[in-house]
């Protein structure tokens, strides 16, 4: 490779960007470079998720920061925005384009936009064997000629083409200019003479000269693109002249080609890669004929009749799975903390430490790391059969099948998923709404997100249900879950009406070919996603947990949680309130209050206020509750408040507390009148 | 094989054409070319009863929902009527 030279400023860290298409492979090619050591965060003021990760190659740290999977680098959604500012204000070292073999011609599309943006790029060539299997045979080097980038085969799910890819995006670094400069694509005579008189004036602008290639500015300005002119405008000097020229091309080119400038120009870019296309790409039968066996699948799957079915089998698939082996592996964690929690308070009596402290220690700290842990079963569990459903391709046509049923209540198809999530879990739940693209839609689906009764509500059910209802537990049941998917409903089309007026936004999606994902590829989905779950909700779980012990130890001396703690104060001020719900008793409103830090807690919490546990609690509650006032209580449990974890995923994804506060308040007030209205109704037909 | 032009949620499954004309705002344009529907793309419709159109246009499959579909202009190639 000839003599390296070291550029000085970047002697020891190499930044790497990952770009690509959605369902270009670009994840695997992350893991493959990166393994398991990733970070998942938030990109600054949106809430895409920004994953990074790091390699070692040659005693060097390269840092890996994987852009949103994009079709283009255009302004059109926070995802190309995302991914633009990155290379535009980072100007990462290199660009991976991760390029899907067996799908040249679109993928190229971005590709061109990173030539037109002239940074460094380096083309991994993807799923090369997919291409194979389709009688796709691409020439490489003859690729690399005239795009004038290097260009990696790879599989990355074989971890194929890997080494070779690093190093040709890590020399490429080090070589000065080696690479000739291949094809420049020409947008037409009359088109590029209007580029050149915009750039000569961008050329003369002391800030704007610097911050971008010339050409690209231009371009985009040419293509109408809101964020360039805004650019132009707040950091121009000569903002006048330039947008002036720009408005005069515009207008020229649309009177001489009888187009916009954007199609003419995303036209030529496709012309420029056709005829790249049919210089290195050789296949047997064109794209538009071939019937796959995706499409085999998908005229089943996504069918009329038993699309829904299969689907709802699907969904019912991922509980029985969560919870069948979720709920023992949790149980076995309560059982060992339980354990541990005797022993270590008998170990602390013995050498002599205060009620008082060992109280903290026991029920507070290592109380708060039980309730964190017994989460981790069934979270983990959940999100790997999410992601493989996910990985698989399946995710998107449950999208398909539930858009029109969406459309109903003014969201789309897309919406559907983070609400399935949230039967699981809302945290989750609220957390996938990040892939939906249109921000009114995103938002009303966090909205009604807690009104989803997740699995941590099911145990104060069983307990009230089991007590009241033996003979109709099913059927109570699933009223109380038909109410919350209903108020869901009724809830998504009030908002749509009249906080997010406007239409449903229109479904574009691609219905990515069905593929068997790697183990590897699904538990590194899984276990970032976990992770991620963790370390947010974790530490807010347990937080709250040691808030809840202070409140129930103090003022110093008294009972736990008992009447006179502050607690227990804290519950008698509200009794009054749930009066006319038919609860008004301390012990329901402690249990609330502790509900809002997990709702599963609401159970512990009573067994603990009537100091009774298991068979006998539900002795305790029969004596001390009516059939309608647990009917009701249950609705509120139901209705009246996301607990911490999810008001922290809200806040998050949200990105706004006034968002927030408004979510946990109408849940409250629907909650308290809901209960009123089934306890009062309910009286009235009791007593009729 | 006329030139008449149909909406795209017209075009019965089995049936090809050639993409023509966008008619709709600046944004969902962009996205729609992004996405490859480019003047004299090819397209074959695979599914079209009720709810969204899945179509195949340069090897990929896309969900269209019925709106944006009755927004793309096209010319019938073969498969119609």
């Amino acid at each position: 490779m000839g003599a390296i030279q070291v550029n000085k400023k970047y002697n020891d860290k190499l930044i790497i960007a990952l770009a690509g298409n959605p369902n270009c492979g670009k994840t695997s090619i992350f893991n493959a470079l990166t393994g398991a050591r990733q970070h998942v965060g938030n990109w600054p003021g949106v809430t895409v998720e920004k994953k990074e990760g790091r390699l070692i190659h040659e005693g060097k740290l390269i840092h890996v920061i994987d852009l949103p999977g994009t079709y283009s680098l255009g302004a059109f959604s926070e995802d190309e925005k995302v991914a633009r500012d990155f290379i535009l204000n980072e100007r990462p070292d290199v660009v991976i384009d991760v390029v899907n073999a067996s799908n040249l011609e679109r993928n190229l599309y971005l590709t061109i936009q990173f030539l037109e943006m002239d940074v460094p790029v380096v083309i991994a060539l993807n799923m090369m064997d997919e291409a194979r299997a389709q009688n796709i045979e691409i020439d490489v080097e003859r690729l690399s000629r005239l795009l004038g980038v290097p260009v990696v085969p790879t599989i990355a799910i074989r971890d194929e083409g890997i080494k070779e890819l690093i190093e040709e995006a890590t020399s490429i670094f080090y070589r000065e200019n080696t690479v000739e400069k291949g094809l420049s694509i020409t947008y037409g005579r009359e088109v590029d003479d209007e580029i050149k008189k915009i750039k000569a004036i961008i050329k003369d602008d002391p800030i704007l000269k610097k911050k971008f290639n010339h050409k690209w500015l231009a371009i985009k300005l040419l293509e109408g693109d809101d964020q360039a002119i805004e650019e132009v405008s707040t950091s121009s000097f000569k903002d006048n002249a330039i947008l002036e020229q720009v408005h005069k091309s515009v207008s020229h080119l649309k009177e001489v080609l009888g187009d916009e400038p954007a199609a003419i120009i995303a036209d030529r870019r496709y012309a420029f890669i056709k005829g790249v296309a049919r210089r290195v790409v050789k296949k047997s039968s064109s794209l538009e004929e071939r019937v796959t066996l995706s499409d085999r699948i998908d005229s089943v799957v996504t069918s009329r009749i038993v699309g829904i079915p299969i689907f709802l089998l699907c969904m019912l698939g991922i509980f029985v799975f969560t919870f069948a082996l979720g709920e023992p592996a949790s149980s076995g964690i309560e059982l060992f903390f339980e354990s541990l929690t005797r022993t270590i308070s008998r170990g602390l009596r013995d050498v002599g430490a205060s009620e008082l402290l060992i109280s903290f220690l026991v029920d507070g700290v290592i109380g708060g790391v039980g309730s964190v842990l017994v989460f981790i079963p069934p979270i983990f569990l959940l999100f790997l059969a999410i992601s493989f459903l996910e990985d698989c391709g399946y995710m998107a046509r449950a999208a398909y099948i539930m858009d029109r049923t969406m459309n109903l209540i003014g969201l789309q198809g897309k919406s559907f998923i983070p609400l399935i999530i949230g039967f699981g879990c809302n945290v989750p739940g609220v957390m996938a709404t990040r892939t939906l693209k249109d921000k009114k839609e995103k938002l009303n689906t966090i909205l009604i997100s807690p009104l989803i009764p997740c699995s941590a509500r099911l145990p104060v059910y069983m307990l009230f249900v089991g007590a009241f209802f033996p003979a109709n537990k099913g059927l109570v049941l699933f009223s109380i879950y038909l109410m919350g998917i209903i108020l869901a409903m009724i809830m998504g089309r009030l908002f749509r009406k009249f906080l997010f007026e406007g239409e449903t936004s229109p479904l574009v999606m691609e219905l990515p070919p069905y593929r068997l994902p790697t183990l590897k590829g699904t538990f590194i989905h899984m276990w970032a996603r976990g992770n991620d779950f963790l370390q947010r909700a974790g530490t807010i779980i347990f937080g709250a947990a040691i808030l809840m012990w202070f409140l129930s130890n103090l003022p110093l001396g008294v009972e736990y949680a008992g009447e006179n703690s502050l607690i227990g104060r804290l519950g008698a001020v509200i009794v009054p309130v749930l009066k006319p719900l038919g609860f008004g008793s301390w012990q329901a409103a402690v249990a609330l209050i502790f509900g809002v830090f997990a709702k599963e807690v609401i159970v512990s919490t009573l067994s603990i206020l009537y100091g009774v546990g298991g068979a006998d609690l539900t002795s305790v509650i029969i004596n001390n509750w009516t059939p309608l006032s647990a009917y009701a209580f249950m609705i509120m449990v139901l209705i009246y408040s996301p607990c911490v974890a999810t008001i922290a995923a809200i806040k998050r994804e949200t990105n706004s507390w006034g968002w927030t506060i408004f979510t946990m308040a109408y849940n409250l007030i629907l909650g308290w009148t809901m209960a009123f209205l089934v306890f009062n109704i309910g009286r009235l037909i009791v007593k009729g | 094989m006329g030139k008449e032009l149909l909406t795209l949620a017209l075009l019965p499954p089995g049936c090809k054409a050639r993409v023509r004309e966008i008619v709709g705002g600046y944004g969902l344009r962009g996205r729609l070319l992004e996405l490859g529907f480019v003047k004299g793309t090819n397209l074959r419709v695979l599914k079209n009863n009720r709810g969204p159109l899945i179509i195949s246009i340069d090897g990929v499959r896309l969900a269209l929902g019925r709106g944006v579909a009755n927004k793309i202009l096209v010319e019938p190639i073969e498969g119609v009527g």
